[in-house]
């Protein structure tokens, strides 16, 4: 039986915002618990001292006490999450910090996150599932080449994307559009295993990750269900082959983004969000529709443009497709447009989830928004590193899940 | 008996020292207690859900984070009810805490302007202080009773 990991909470005080009962669901449903470093109330005052913060809450205080506890050893535990409420500059200011400290000094996996009142289980699962599993499965996420003949199945938000791979080589491929979860699985599935010319009876190992694996995990009985936090990470580095040493890893979904720093193909910190549409793949997927040309036309129309010539935020895909209205109606080439459209997206992701990474080369894009080039431009510009796209860059998740899948065929 | 609401509005000794001094203290503590009572609400460990930070807008717009919107939410009844207060700055922790400054704030202010009788104090960090944290207290509320029996 898998042990239960320990994952110390850190929050502000999570219970005053009705959703501590979420919280503890989803850790209860990655087979962990909830645990809190007790700290003596004498000593919070010379801990946040020492720590150099002057926050004025009592309960940022009491974090940061708990904090230096872990560090300290004083306090076992396996991984940490941080919570603070959204809209707090300095529960901000605390979690983003108390973040880079335990990652620094105690070499445990930590995600930080902050609430609402509307936060569910849903919404935190992922990120208790890749915490657990960086925590417990260290060995699996150490591989490094696929054995075997394996499959992965990424049930995105916007495509389901199929892979089948044989003794570390991409051998079939599928892709489509996500309508039904099953069917599409199903269909990516097929057009892979047709592509690699074998039957689905020959595959030894399947994974699947995206936002519908554990549908589609149950359903094909696959040895290896996975969030795609870890799956991109690993099938990132493998493709770039940057398995060794940190890399950071950028993916902006259709549905949400996510921002990972990678040491030896293992997330250490990441941020996964996506305030609005406006900052994912969908809105440029919009954008490509408004100026009648296909997604796969984009990148280069962008690279043409000059995004400095109109302004367009999209931090809200409302107002992003009014002011692409508004341009194209002043008289804006398409080529201005879809490239200030990339650089709004990428700007938004750099504003909103990259200063939370630090940011070390290799940095990797993947995802299908990887392949829209203007995307790739903006966010080299805005990183000013250069920034790697590798081969099947768009079937990241399933690459990973057949590569961690193979950890199963022996 | 007036009622004075007391803050930090967990100080057990606060709240032990307006009994003693034979007024009805407001404290968090009563509201918490209503709150795990309540059939049919599974939110542990306080039973705040998240329809109490929406009860928070009474307070605060929808942009001032949930944690203080909640806290408003519990502390709603008590500055509905105050007709005093105590309020304690600088508390240690185990003196009473509500964790948020901003909600200390927000708390304060409300008070401030309530029509109520008010006292403010700085928490003692000796013993000649503490005796004359003690003897203020002891003030206020013999002028609350003396005030209330006047009105009688």
């Amino acid at each position: 039986m898998t042990r239960r990991i320990r994952i110390a909470h850190l929050s502000c005080g999570s219970e005053y915002s009705g959703i501590q009962k979420e919280i503890q669901n989803a850790v209860e449903a990655v087979n962990a618990e909830i645990v809190y470093p007790e700290v003596d109330t004498d000593a919070i005052k010379d801990a946040v001292r020492e720590w150099g913060l002057e926050v004025a809450s009592p309960d940022l205080q009491l974090m940061i006490a708990r904090a230096k506890s872990i560090v300290e050893g004083g306090f076992p535990v396996d991984a940490v999450f941080i919570t603070t409420c959204f809209r707090c500059a300095e529960g901000a200011i605390t979690r983003s910090e108390l973040r880079r400290y335990i990652h620094e000094r105690a070499n445990l996996p930590v995600i930080s996150y902050s609430f609402t009142e509307r936060t569910t289980a849903e919404t935190l699962l992922t990120r208790m599932e890749a915490l657990v599993t960086t925590a417990l499965r260290r060995t699996l996420l150490a591989r490094e080449k696929q054995t075997g003949l394996t499959a992965g199945i990424d049930s995105g938000s916007t495509t389901t994307k199929a892979v089948i791979m044989r003794d570390n080589e991409i051998i079939g491929v599928g892709w489509v559009d996500t309508t039904e979860v099953l069917k599409s699985a199903e269909l990516a599935y097929t057009t892979a295993l047709t592509m690699a010319g074998v039957d689905k009876s020959e595959i030894q190992a399947l994974g699947t990750t995206g936002y519908g694996r554990l549908l589609v995990g149950e359903t094909m009985k696959a040895e290896l269900v996975q969030e795609e936090l870890t799956v991109n990470s690993k099938g990132a580095v493998y493709l770039a082959e940057k398995q060794k040493g940190p890399a950071t890893v950028i993916d902006i979904g259709g549905m949400d983004n996510k921002a990972i720093s990678v040491i030896d193909g293992i997330p250490g910190s990441f941020t996964m969000g996506g305030i609005c549409a406006g900052a994912s793949g969908r809105f440029l997927d919009m954008t490509a529709r408004r100026l009648g040309v296909d997604i796969s036309e984009l990148g280069p129309l962008a690279s043409q443009g000059d995004h400095t010539r109109l302004t367009m935020n999209s931090y809200c895909i409302v107002f992003g497709t009014q002011s692409l209205v508004n341009a194209l109606s002043l008289g804006a080439t398409k080529e201005d447009v879809a490239s200030a459209a990339c650089y709004s997206v990428a700007e938004q992701v750099f504003d909103q989830q990259l200063q939370e990474l630090e940011i070390v080369e290799p940095v990797i894009m993947v995802g299908g928004t990887s392949l829209i080039s203007g995307l790739v431009e903006a966010m080299q510009d805005l990183l000013g590193a250069t920034v790697i796209v590798p081969r099947y860059s768009q079937y990241i998740g399933a690459v990973g899940s057949a590569l961690l899948a193979s950890g199963f065929v022996e | 008996m007036v009622k004075i609401l007391v803050y930090p509005s967990n100080s057990l000794i606060l709240s032990d020292l307006v009994t003693r001094f034979g007024h009805e203290p407001l404290t968090l503590m009563r509201v918490i207690r209503q709150k795990i009572k309540e059939v049919g609400i599974d939110s542990p460990p306080i039973n705040v859900t998240p329809e109490d930070p929406k009860k928070g807008l009474k307070y605060a717009a929808v942009d001032v984070p949930s944690g203080v919107r909640g806290r408003m939410a519990l502390l709603d009844p008590l500055i509905e009810e105050a007709e005093a207060a105590i309020i304690v700055h600088e508390a240690d922790y185990s003196f009473g805490c509500m964790g948020c400054a901003r909600t200390n704030e927000l708390v304060k202010y409300i008070i401030r302007n309530k029509d109520i009788p008010r006292l403010e104090l700085t928490y003692p960090t000796c013993d000649d202080e503490a005796r004359e944290f003690v003897r203020k207290i002891r003030d206020f509320c013999e002028s609350l009773t003396r005030k209330a029996e006047v009105l009688a």
